[in-house]
């Protein structure tokens, strides 16, 4: 399967010029970048592990895309995103983020169901990935 | 016209004011063209169409009247009261441009005449009794300013737009959804599977429609058990966060809460009610939400029945405020290019309503007063009715990114189905997304975007083949009397 999480994923894997357009268009905004990576991919995840700190007062698009780079080789195996944080008043969130690595194979989730009283289920999405632990998922050649 | 001079309407005073009998409201204390505005006041612009005969001063001062303290008669007992302060104030009565006989009436209320946190008594004050009164042919409720001394007594959004975003764990795009079709007829086990191949194809809500709620061919309770099998399949999928609105609206309080309740128990993010239900029930409801996390989507059922001639009634800007106030996170506000009633000037006015912090007086956009949010967390506007993927372009530029745009029929009348349906409305927006933040002109190239999108993605193909060139051109009723011209 392919995780659609993030503002493009639909479209095809961006290349790494359209990467950086998009890195253009955060520092145009006046947006912070940061990288991001995680092999816990659950859709309730909020926290995926910060590549270093986020990158404020940029001004050239190339330096973030190093840090992009850098990521990506050091957790080639993993989901790595830029996004961008937009500070200004009533905002103070992410303003887009864009997925730029994934594992070669993406094994998804399962979904649980409890049945209980009443025809009522309680659901849970289980992640494949974290049936082993951090580090160990999603190595390449895996048979997931 | 700030009426300095005019001859015979200054309030009376003494034995001629206090005579049993009926004098105007102007002499009665309504009309006040040297009163200025205090900042903890509650400002009207009302657009005031006089029966013959009645000088839009008196007009003026007669709404003033009927929407605060007066009566048809005089009453010795007003002056049991510190009277002037509850009295209403028109302070001033503009003709409006280009049309005959209509005015815009600025009426300031003290914001002792209002019970805090309470639309439902605002309401009755400012739209009560006066909409009905003889002396004038029709009225309308054009706008209102409400003071932070005020506004702070309201709850606003249960979680607002930010922490929607967060929750959905998605940025940077309009959100997207589906009302499940037909409306009516389907049973639960069907309508699930509409909820699931929408969300699987890669929409972000589904919807139940504002007249579903418990009907013979399909109860309530198997709805929501259904459509929610059909959310946590497409979760699974997808790895995305998802939800269904589930409508909860009913005959009463205690069954929405039941129903609201369940919801919630099995696990939906999201609930929804009709404006039907009224605005105590939806505040009712708004403080439920907020309690218990689930978002609040509004559907604006029946509004058109008020907000849409520009004579008479109230405008969808003041419905937005007052939705607002009391608290919702999503609400239904026009399209533009859709099927459904809506000037592109004046949604702008709606969405601005609903989105931003602080908005500024602009007449072209229908907006009458400067509007200062004080942080209060924005709601997301909901564009529904009759778009599709092959107006991107036009939707994003008329609508931003702030915004939940649904295209029912343009999803489940997909010829490839309706997982095919979902799939080319959600490419078509990340596509124009993408385009638009690489520097490209959007709304000029738009056509030219999703035709490169749609190469490597049949089923927008198939929809801009579709519905390609379906467009709903009808002149709009309700407009600004300002059209903004162009200064370049």
């Amino acid at each position: 399967m392919r995780i659609t999480q993030g503002t493009f994923s639909f479209l095809p894997d961006l290349t790494d010029d359209e990467i950086k357009a998009q890195i253009r268009y955060a520092i145009a905004n006046g947006w912070a970048l940061a990288v991001e990576y995680t092999d816990d991919p659950h859709p309730r995840n909020s926290y995926w592990e910060m590549w270093d700190l986020p990158m404020f007062d940029v001004v050239d698009a190339s330096g973030v895309f190093l840090e992009v780079t850098r990521c990506r080789e050091a957790f080639a195996n993993h989901y790595v995103k830029v996004t961008a944080y937009d500070p200004s008043h009533c905002r103070q969130t992410t303003a887009f983020d864009l997925i730029v690595n994934r594992p070669a194979i993406e094994p998804g989730f399962r979904l649980d169901r409890q049945e209980v009283s009443d025809r009522q289920i309680r659901y849970t999405v289980h992640s494949y990935a974290s049936e082993q632990p951090h580090g160990e998922r999603y190595r390449s050649g895996s048979s997931q | 016209m700030q009426g300095n001079g005019k001859q015979g309407q200054q309030a009376l005073e003494g034995e001629q004011r206090w005579g049993a009998g009926v004098i105007p409201y102007a002499k009665m204390g309504y009309w006040e063209p040297d009163y200025q505005p205090q900042d903890s006041d509650i400002l009207c612009a009302f657009r005031v169409t006089p029966q013959p005969g009645v000088p839009p001063e008196e007009a003026g001062a007669a709404v003033a009247g009927e929407s605060s303290t007066a009566t048809w008669t005089v009453v010795w007992t007003d002056r049991l009261t510190n009277y002037e302060r509850y009295q209403a104030k028109c302070y001033r009565v503009d003709p409006v441009p280009g049309a005959d006989n209509q005015y815009i009436a600025y009426i300031a209320y003290n914001l002792d005449l209002f019970e805090e946190g309470s639309i439902a008594n605002l309401t009755a004050s400012i739209i009560g009794n006066v909409f009905g009164f003889k002396a004038l042919k029709a009225l309308r409720l054009e706008d209102m300013r409400i003071p932070t001394h005020y506004l702070k007594t309201f709850p606003g959004p249960p979680h607002g737009i930010v922490m929607e975003r967060e929750y959905l764990n998605k940025f940077g795009r309009p959100l997207l959804g589906a009302t499940t079709k037909p409306k009516l007829g389907l049973s639960a086990k069907n309508y699930g599977r509409i909820v699931f191949e929408a969300l699987k194809g890669g929409l972000d809500f589904t919807k139940d429609d504002e007249n579903i709620n418990s009907q013979p061919f399909m109860r309530w309770r198997d709805r929501f058990l259904y459509s929610i099998e059909g959310v946590n399949r497409a979760v699974e999928q997808t790895g995305e966060v998802k939800g269904h609105y589930m409508n909860v609206t009913a005959g009463t309080m205690e069954d929405m809460y039941e129903r609201a309740e369940f919801a919630k128990s099995i696990g939906s993010i999201v609930v929804m009610l009709d404006l039907v239900v009224g605005y105590t029930a939806m505040t009712s409801m708004s403080k439920w939400a907020r309690k218990n996390g689930v978002l609040l989507h509004l559907h604006r059922a029946g509004h058109g029945t008020y907000t849409r001639q520009k004579s008479h009634g109230v405008s969808f800007r003041v419905i937005s405020k007052w939705c607002r106030m009391l608290g919702v996170d999503h609400i239904h506000a026009g399209t533009v290019v859709g099927k459904l009633e809506g000037d592109p000037s004046m949604i702008r006015g709606y969405y601005d309503t609903l989105r931003l912090d602080r908005i500024p007086t602009n007449p072209a956009e229908g907006i009458y007063f400067d509007q200062e949010w004080a942080s209060m967390p924005g709601v997301m506007p909901v564009a529904s009715g009759g778009i599709h993927a092959g107006q991107m372009h036009q939707l994003l530029h008329h609508l931003g990114e702030d915004v939940i745009m649904q295209f029912g029929g343009g999803t489940i009348g997909h010829p490839s189905g309706i997982s095919a349906g979902a799939e080319a409305n959600r490419i078509a927006v990340e596509g124009m997304i993408k385009a638009r933040n690489e520097g490209r002109d959007f709304l000029e190239e738009g056509e030219q975007i999703l035709k490169d999108v749609a190469r490597t993605c049949p089923p927008l193909q198939v929809a801009l083949d579709t519905w390609g060139d379906i467009s709903f051109n009808y002149e709009s009723t309700d407009t600004p009397d300002v059209i903004a011209t162009p200064t370049s």
